[in-house]
């Protein structure tokens, strides 16, 4: 992408301020897009964008600069502007020497979804179409997509490493607006991976039209939520967005080192329910949140960071570990050369538990919630609260899945919800692609769980 | 008008006169600054700036649309988003109201969105202001610290052409001054945040931002989990500006013409209270969503959207606008990396008469609710489910009073639209597309132990 010479020099000007740490992230991004509505194909979409981010660390103090011009005069002057956030007096320059490194388990594509014909995309938004409508006349709406994205990034900076990664996703939804005597309901389903085009091969979108569609209209029928601390089970993968958002996030270094982080000074301790070990990973093939090196140039890594309910670590990034005089997770993402790198989940799960079953988590309650699906979600890391949407859910009465119930948020803390783990089961689902997003950058995760049952946690239902 | 992102302007009409025969062209222009400021202990923590800027082409032939976009003002790379465009026009299913926006004799109203001073101003002072903003916070003997404490600010031209003889351009500046300040120990933590917005730095108002980010964070301190109940809530202006945006999104013609509002097929009837009157006017230069233009080049204008309770208009873009057989609303925005969705720019109710206290204390007994969580999540649209997390103070006696959390406020969104019992006269514009105002509305389910 860019030359190696000219990488040197711009480093060079980087640090010509004083700084301590120079680093040059360029990306260029491909992205594609179909959408299918109302039987119609409403639009292509393609984008790319390339640019580049110069950044300089001087203490505390971060400076960044970016843009869009890659030329050496575009580079330089973003180095200028970059190093002169960050300047300290009486500085001296510094020769900078790359040594190029070539990451393990980088992507291998089967099918480059920018080779595939337009007219297949098209093929299969519309075969998942009909999947969904076909003898189901309460099915009112659907709404298929298709996107691919393809990025590539160079990573080189002024300890001298050069490195490059190429990754590529693909994703299909579907969504489903089901009618009934009762209003309208929605139902959807969605797959990703850092796959190509081969995600197809995996999935078959009619089936996951039928089931979104089924969602849907089973919910014409539902009752509404009750209101109240019940038991919680939620089902594998459906609910890896709680863990996520209410204990990952706690783990992030840099929300840890500003003492806004519940796990703070926790390390070696319980955290959790002694069933609970969670991981970070980003070297699992084809996850959603996989890659080969994160966005400053570190190798993926896998990191536990609860093992038996104990605390091992948190995830890291460059600058938050050279501080704490300790190597990175591999952690540090950003959404585009726009932004600065932060630190960021890759793959989060919880590790299943062999022994138990989904029927035994469910057998033992009386009266509570069964969570086939949450929806987005949000939390308050300082404190641990979290609220997540539940888009499936049934109501569990002795011991028996039963009726379904209309949509309602789950709120709890996230903290008090690992030590109320009750059980997990021996069944395991990545779920769906999520996007994670922190400080206004998004960036594509993966979320996990087996199903689990929690012991309480307050439903906003309606219902008394 | 003087600063007129010419050059851009130029950049749209070259593209949009690049039609074949037979083809409609449109080309949406932007380029953006912005600088961040964060602080920590007294020092620049992060300093970053940007200049970013970018094509969005549509194109429009046999009744098919195409869409391409590049980060780039670069000559060859638009011209090969063109092509893009082209190409994936031919794969769209031929739709009837397909088309771009035609010159509807609306005129432009005249916004001066735009102040010299956030360029002029030295980037040393706009740290300082964050600075001001930390220092401040964290003398307060009730905080523990901040999460962050940050100046933020913007620069963004705009210029638009189609081929079928709109080219307009429009540009704004704007600033903002935020902290989020922590209180108590472990798990007694409690937040607040602060924010101010201006056009220019000179509108920033610190004392508002540590006094909001101290008070909410530490009035909290001691909170509880309720007893579950039905209770009148009266919503903090901020958390009124979010639950507006969502009424607001019910109004989109786009989701009414697809069945995915429930407004879908009530205009004409009531369903608020009659106290409750909301326009959009993109137009009032107060609004942060201001803007003369929307984004396919038509003159913005002022849809009231709820009249005294009876359900008054949605809002439309071109395409939406001619599948319903009514003009467009000028209500299209986007970014350069999408085609046009329809939003609301600027939408406000009319004030009542009573100041924030006196809504307190006419309410009597009920949640004043400080924030929401999971507002996106916990309202379904189509059927009006309403269920969010909350925090907030109970109200005793007409004043506030203890303390809650970790609870959930539910009901639908017409019970609680036609459960409005007072607005308050406290209105007032900041971030976002909606006015911020005090409102009490009856009939909630407070669900908690």
């Amino acid at each position: 992408m860019i030359d190696e010479q000219v990488l040197a020099r711009v480093l060079g000007t980087a640090l010509r301020g004083g700084g301590e740490f120079a680093e040059v992230f360029a990306e260029d991004r491909r992205s594609s897009s179909a959408r299918l509505e109302d039987g119609k194909i409403e639009e292509l979409t393609s984008g790319r964008e390339r640019g580049a981010g110069v950044r300089v660390v001087t203490g505390p103090t971060t400076g960044y600069a970016h843009t869009a011009d890659l030329s050496e005069a575009g580079l330089l002057a973003a180095a200028e502007v970059a190093s002169a956030a960050a300047r300290v007096s009486g500085a001296t320059s510094r020769v900078v020497d790359l040594d190029r490194r070539t990451p393990q388990g980088s992507q291998v594509v089967e099918e480059r979804p920018e080779d595939v014909a337009k007219a297949r995309k098209v093929e299969l938004l519309l075969a998942a179409d009909e999947a969904a409508r076909h003898g189901r006349p309460a099915v009112a709406q659907v709404s298929t997509s298709t996107s691919d994205n393809r990025r590539r990034t160079l990573i080189a900076n002024s300890d001298g490493l050069l490195v490059e990664d190429d990754v590529t996703r693909t994703r299909f939804g579907v969504q489903c607006v089901a009618q009934g005597d009762t209003g309208l309901q929605t139902g959807h389903r969605s797959v990703g991976a850092s796959v190509g085009f081969e995600l197809f091969d995996r999935w078959d979108v009619e089936q996951l039209a039928a089931e979104a569609a089924d969602t849907a209209i089973r919910k014409l029928a539902a009752r509404p939520a009750p209101a109240g601390v019940v038991p919680v089970v939620l089902a594998a993968g459906g609910g890896g967005v709680l863990f996520h958002e209410a204990c990952g996030h706690g783990l992030e270094a840099d929300l840890v080192e500003k003492d806004t982080s519940v796990f703070r000074g926790r390390i070696g301790t319980q955290v959790a329910s002694s069933l609970v070990t969670l991981i970070d990973d980003a070297t699992v093939a084809g996850e959603w949140g996989t890659f080969a090196v994160d966005d400053e140039g570190a190798p993926a890594q896998r990191t536990v960071l609860i093992q038996d309910g104990v605390l091992q670590d948190y995830m890291w990034d460059l600058v938050r570990a050279r501080r704490a005089g300790r190597p990175s997770t591999g952690n540090g993402r950003r959404e585009t050369y726009q932004h600065l790198p932060m630190v960021r989940m890759t793959n989060t799960f919880l590790a299943p538990n062999p022994g138990t079953t989904l029927d035994d988590l469910i057998g033992e309650v009386e009266h509570g919630v069964f969570c086939k699906t949450l929806g987005g979600g949000q939390v308050n890391t300082a404190t641990g609260d979290f609220v997540f949407g539940m888009t499936e859910a049934f109501l569990i009465e002795g011991g028996r899945v039963t009726e379904p119930l209309r949509a309602a948020n789950l709120i709890g803390n996230g903290p008090q919800a690992l030590l109320d783990i009750e059980g997990l089961a021996d069944d395991f689902d990545m779920g769906w692609p999520g996007t994670c997003g922190k400080d206004g950058q998004g960036v594509p995760v993966g979320m996990g769980i087996p199903s689990l049952r929690v012991g309480g946690l307050t439903v906003g239902g309606t219902a008394r | 008008m003087t600063g007129r992102p010419d050059d851009l302007v130029a950049l749209a009409v070259q593209v949009a006169d690049r039609g074949e025969p037979g083809e409609q062209v449109e080309a949406y222009v932007l380029r953006g600054t912005e600088l961040t400021a964060r602080v920590s202990a007294g020092e620049v923590e992060q300093l970053s700036s940007a200049t970013s800027e970018g094509v969005g082409l549509r194109v429009v032939r046999d009744r098919r649309i195409g869409f391409a976009w590049a980060g780039s003002l670069d000559p060859a790379i638009v011209a090969e988003t063109l092509a893009d465009a082209r190409d994936n026009a031919s794969f769209a299913t031929p739709d009837e109201h397909a088309g771009l926006a035609q010159p509807d004799g609306v005129e432009a109203v005249e916004l001066d969105l735009w102040r010299d001073d956030v360029a002029a101003t030295a980037t040393a002072d706009k740290v300082a202001l964050a600075a001001e903003v930390e220092r401040r916070v964290l003398a307060d003997p009730g905080i523990r610290g901040l999460r962050f404490a940050e100046y933020q600010d913007g620069r963004t031209e705009v210029a638009v052409a189609t081929s079928t003889g709109l080219v307009t351009s429009r540009r704004s500046t704007t600033a903002y001054l935020s902290c989020l300040a922590m209180a108590g120990e472990g798990d007694g933590t409690t937040t607040g945040s602060g924010l101010s917005f201006g056009r220019a730095v000179a509108d920033l108002d610190a004392d508002r931002v540590v006094g909001d980010a101290v008070t909410h964070a530490t009035r909290m301190q001691g909170a509880a989990k309720p007893a579950s109940a039905t209770v009148t809530v009266v919503l903090d202006p901020w958390v009124t500006a979010s639950v507006l945006a969502v009424v607001a999104s019910l109004c989109n013609g786009e989701a009414v013409l697809k069945g995915r509002s429930l407004f879908g097929s009530r205009l004409g009837e009531e369903v608020a209270s009659p106290l409750l009157t909301l326009v959009d006017d993109p137009t009032n230069p107060s609004a942060s969503g201001a803007s003369a233009y929307d984004a396919e080049g038509l003159a913005t204008r002022p849809t009231p959207l709820i009249e005294g309770g009876v359900l008054r208009s949605f809002l439309y873009d071109t395409r939406w606008g001619r599948a319903a057989g009514r003009p467009s609303t000028a209500s299209a925005t986007r970014s350069f990396k999408g085609t046009p969705g329809i939003s609301a720019r600027a939408v406000a109710p009319s004030p009542g008469t009573l100041s924030h206290e006196e809504v307190l204390a006419a309410v009597g007994e009920g949640l004043y609710v400080q924030s929401v969580a999971g507002l996106h999540s916990g309202v379904d649209r189509i059927s009006g489910d309403f269920s969010v997390g909350c925090e907030g103070l109970m109200i005793r006696g007409g004043t506030l009073a203890e303390p809650v959390k970790e609870c959930t406020i539910a009901s639908t969104l017409l019970r609680m639209l036609q459960g409005v019992v007072h607005v308050g006269a406290d209105l007032e514009w900041a971030t976002g597309s909606c006015a911020r105002v005090t409102l009490a509305i009856d009939g909630l389910s407070l669900g908690g132990t």
